[in-house]
């Protein structure tokens, strides 16, 4: 296996490519397009043999993927903000439909005001969707979750799309050393899609039918249980390519120095590499805090993060989004899922790095030491009082 | 009984156009397609679970992206090698069409994608209601686009579809109506044989919303083609290649207008007449548009008959 100097949007493209896709469609958006760019050239020079639709729009995206995914093909699409919320009639429609599409979403922050930098408001505004939603730490991970989304969303038992959630530009647009698999390791990996209902006059079935109230809400649970149901299937995954690939960044959570640790944070995406380093400062001058990394999203994992924070006394959730008039929205499920928990440790929220503001080590630091001082409010981290008035 | 590929017992209304087009449709094409569907009437009365009206492939995704799905669903064939195995058609009522999806449409036209796409245009949104939508009528009154004390219903121009499919530079373009069946059947027949987008726009009366006798379907939609308000015709390369030639002299639009609750406000109200000169207009500008009239009239009459 060698590894490379690269690109995250390349070492992603890179691994789609590994995956054989046979229809790919996309549009053009900031931070998105240079993965997107990368596969076209692939195509165009037959290294890739797919179909690539240079479609109208991310809602025509999502649904030339969907018409393709019901026609027995494995499908990409890739996406960031506004082309997200676009897609969103079409996201519950594919997961309805029970539709293993693989999505990238390289995370940025929603207009108004615009802006092209990252926050993950797109992803979690579409939390809802039905869809599996992943997050990388760094672009090792990122890439790698490509070649395990498609496992998971073929998944016999799973059949549901599955997004990857990479953070814009500081992901995206980043070069780091990447472990790249051969095309041999990943089709041993991750062999030909073989759908168990797909549109051929060989056997013609109604895909997209109506529902009344006698059965709409079984279909909904259907799809409830099915997405709960893929927790397995993500740890099994993750599991599997640790043993073939030796790399392994967690299942539906990872830890980082959380035994006996007093205080722990939790975060997604690419804040946690920030986080750790932090976390080493911070345990050089003897405070024991550790770090709770949520990797998977959807189906959110209650029972692995109960478990991860027993015993534990504070928690401090780090949200790169928000519920406006509610809260962070990580910070909000967290505590939820912490009702189940005797003695459960209290949670403070903030807010941090929205629209591209830096979340620094300090960043981290300071939210760390001033813990005591703040309410039970989630509060907005780093703000310019004086941009306020 | 004869088989066919849209199966009895879906739950239109009587004297539903858009069903008899759709069994029209899918029968001339067979069993070797795969169709899609915008949200809309045909997709409510044909597959409500656990039942399905559809023989063949069928897949309804939303109101918007029946041309999108259908494109995913050829390159999907073409990426998989199976191209032989079946013909894309795509459906939508006019809504889902002229309006909602006209982005998608614009996108699979553009793209070349080798599709059907059939437009079954009952000339409004009657699954919501009887809404107006870019291919009603002048004059049509509609719920939003009531006739009132100071409005005589629906103010626009219907939107010119095949043209709009001819500048995308579709190579096969044709309207028809389900009054002549076996054209419509011949039309589909024909598109399928041709490589590329194609666009088929059926007229489709809505006995419901065009509040007219169901058991009279037929007849309206005849009407509407010999008035010259409904003109039937197909495009090839961007040339209008044949026209259907209607009786001369062809009929005051009244007798089409008269059968249909959607206009009886023109013949209400006082002032009415000066609106339906006006359909009146639209009518004759399509028959000199498109070369209408037959120099022999009584004998295409009869040939229209006989269909």
């Amino acid at each position: 296996m060698a590894r490379t100097f690269t690109e995250g949007s390349k070492a992603v493209a890179e691994t789609v490519k590994l995956c054989r896709p046979n229809v790919i469609a996309a549009y053009p958006i900031t931070p998105q397009t240079h993965i997107s760019e990368e596969l076209a050239q692939m195509v165009a020079n037959g290294e890739l043999k797919a179909e690539y639709v240079t479609v109208e729009s991310e809602f025509a995206a999502a649904s030339v993927v969907l018409g393709a995914s019901a026609t027995g093909a494995r499908t990409y699409t890739a996406t960031s903000s506004q082309g997200l919320l676009l897609m969103t009639e079409v996201l519950f429609n594919i997961s309805g439909m029970r539709l293993p599409v693989v999505m990238t979403c390289a995370n940025r922050a929603i207009s108004a005001p615009i802006n092209i930098w990252n926050d993950q408001q797109d992803s979690i505004s579409v939390r809802d969707a039905g869809w599996v939603q992943l997050y990388a730490e760094d672009i090792q991970e990122a890439s790698d979750l490509h070649l395990q989304a498609f496992r998971i969303a073929e998944h016999p038992e799973v059949l549901l799309p599955v997004m990857v959630c990479m953070d814009g530009f500081i992901l995206t647009h980043a070069y780091e050393p990447v472990y790249l698999i051969e095309q041999k390791e990943a089709d041993a990996f991750l062999p030909p899609y073989q759908p168990q209902y797909y549109l051929t006059p060989k056997n013609p079935i109604t895909f997209g039918a109506m529902m009344g109230p006698e059965s709409y809400m079984e279909a909904r649970c259907q799809l409830d249980r099915a997405l709960c149901g893929s927790a397995r299937t993500v740890e099994e995954v993750a599991k599997e390519f640790k043993k073939r690939f030796g790399r392994f960044q967690g299942t539906l959570v990872d830890t980082y120095c959380i035994e006996g640790a007093e205080i722990v944070l939790v975060a997604m995406g690419s804040v946690i590499s920030t986080i750790k380093e932090a976390i080493d400062l911070l345990r050089k001058e003897g405070v024991k805090v550790g770090l709770l990394k949520v990797r998977c999203f959807r189906p959110f994992p209650r029972e692995a993060i109960n478990k991860a924070l027993v015993g534990v006394k504070e928690v401090l959730v780090m949200d790169r989004a928000f519920s406006p008039g509610s809260g962070g929205v990580l910070a909000t499920e967290i505590r939820a899922a912490l009702q189940d928990v005797k003695k459960a440790p209290e949670v403070k929220g903030h807010i941090a790095g929205l629209g591209g503001r830096e979340i620094s080590v300090e960043t981290i630091i300071n939210i760390v030491k001033d813990r005591k001082s703040v309410g039970r409010e989630d509060r907005f981290v780093d703000l310019k009082e004086a941009l306020l008035s | 009984m004869e088989k066919h590929l849209f199966l009895a017992g879906h739950t239109a209304c009587y004297g539903c156009g858009e069903a008899l087009g759709a069994r029209l449709v899918v029968d001339a094409a067979g069993p070797n397609i795969i169709t899609t569907d915008a949200t809309g009437c045909l997709e409510v009365f044909s597959s409500r679970w656990p039942q399905s009206a559809w023989a063949v492939p069928f897949v309804h995704s939303l109101f918007e992206n029946s041309a999108a799905v259908a494109s995913g669903v050829e390159a999907a064939l073409k990426a998989l090698g199976r191209q032989v195995e079946a013909k894309v058609i795509a459906q939508g009522g006019d809504g889902g069409t002229a309006d909602i999806g006209l982005q998608c449409l614009s996108g699979m036209f553009e793209r070349g994608h080798d599709i059907l796409y059939v437009c079954y245009d009952n000339e409004a949104y009657m699954n919501t209601g009887v809404q107006r939508s870019g291919l009603t009528p002048y004059g049509s009154n509609t719920c939003t686009s009531p006739s009132g004390k100071v409005s005589w219903g629906n103010r626009y121009l219907k939107k010119d579809m095949p043209a709009i499919a001819a500048a995308h530079g579709v190579p096969y373009i044709a309207t028809a109506s389900v009054a002549y069946p076996k054209d419509v059947q011949a039309k589909v027949k024909k598109a399928l044989s041709i490589t590329g987008p194609k666009y088929i726009q059926v007229h489709v009366p809505c006995p419901l919303g065009w509040k007219s006798d169901p058991a009279l379907t037929i007849k309206v939609a005849k009407l509407a083609v010999e008035t010259g308000l409904y003109p039937i015709y197909e495009m090839e390369n961007g040339v209008v290649t044949k026209v259907r030639k209607i009786p001369r002299p062809a009929k005051p639009v009244t007798e089409y207008l008269k059968l249909q609750g959607r206009f009886a406000h023109l013949f209400k109200k006082g002032g009415g007449e000066g609106e339906v000169k006006k359909i009146q207009q639209i009518a004759d500008e399509n028959i000199k548009k498109y070369g209408l009239l037959s120099e022999a009239a009584a004998k295409v009459a009869v040939e229209a008959e006989k269909e």
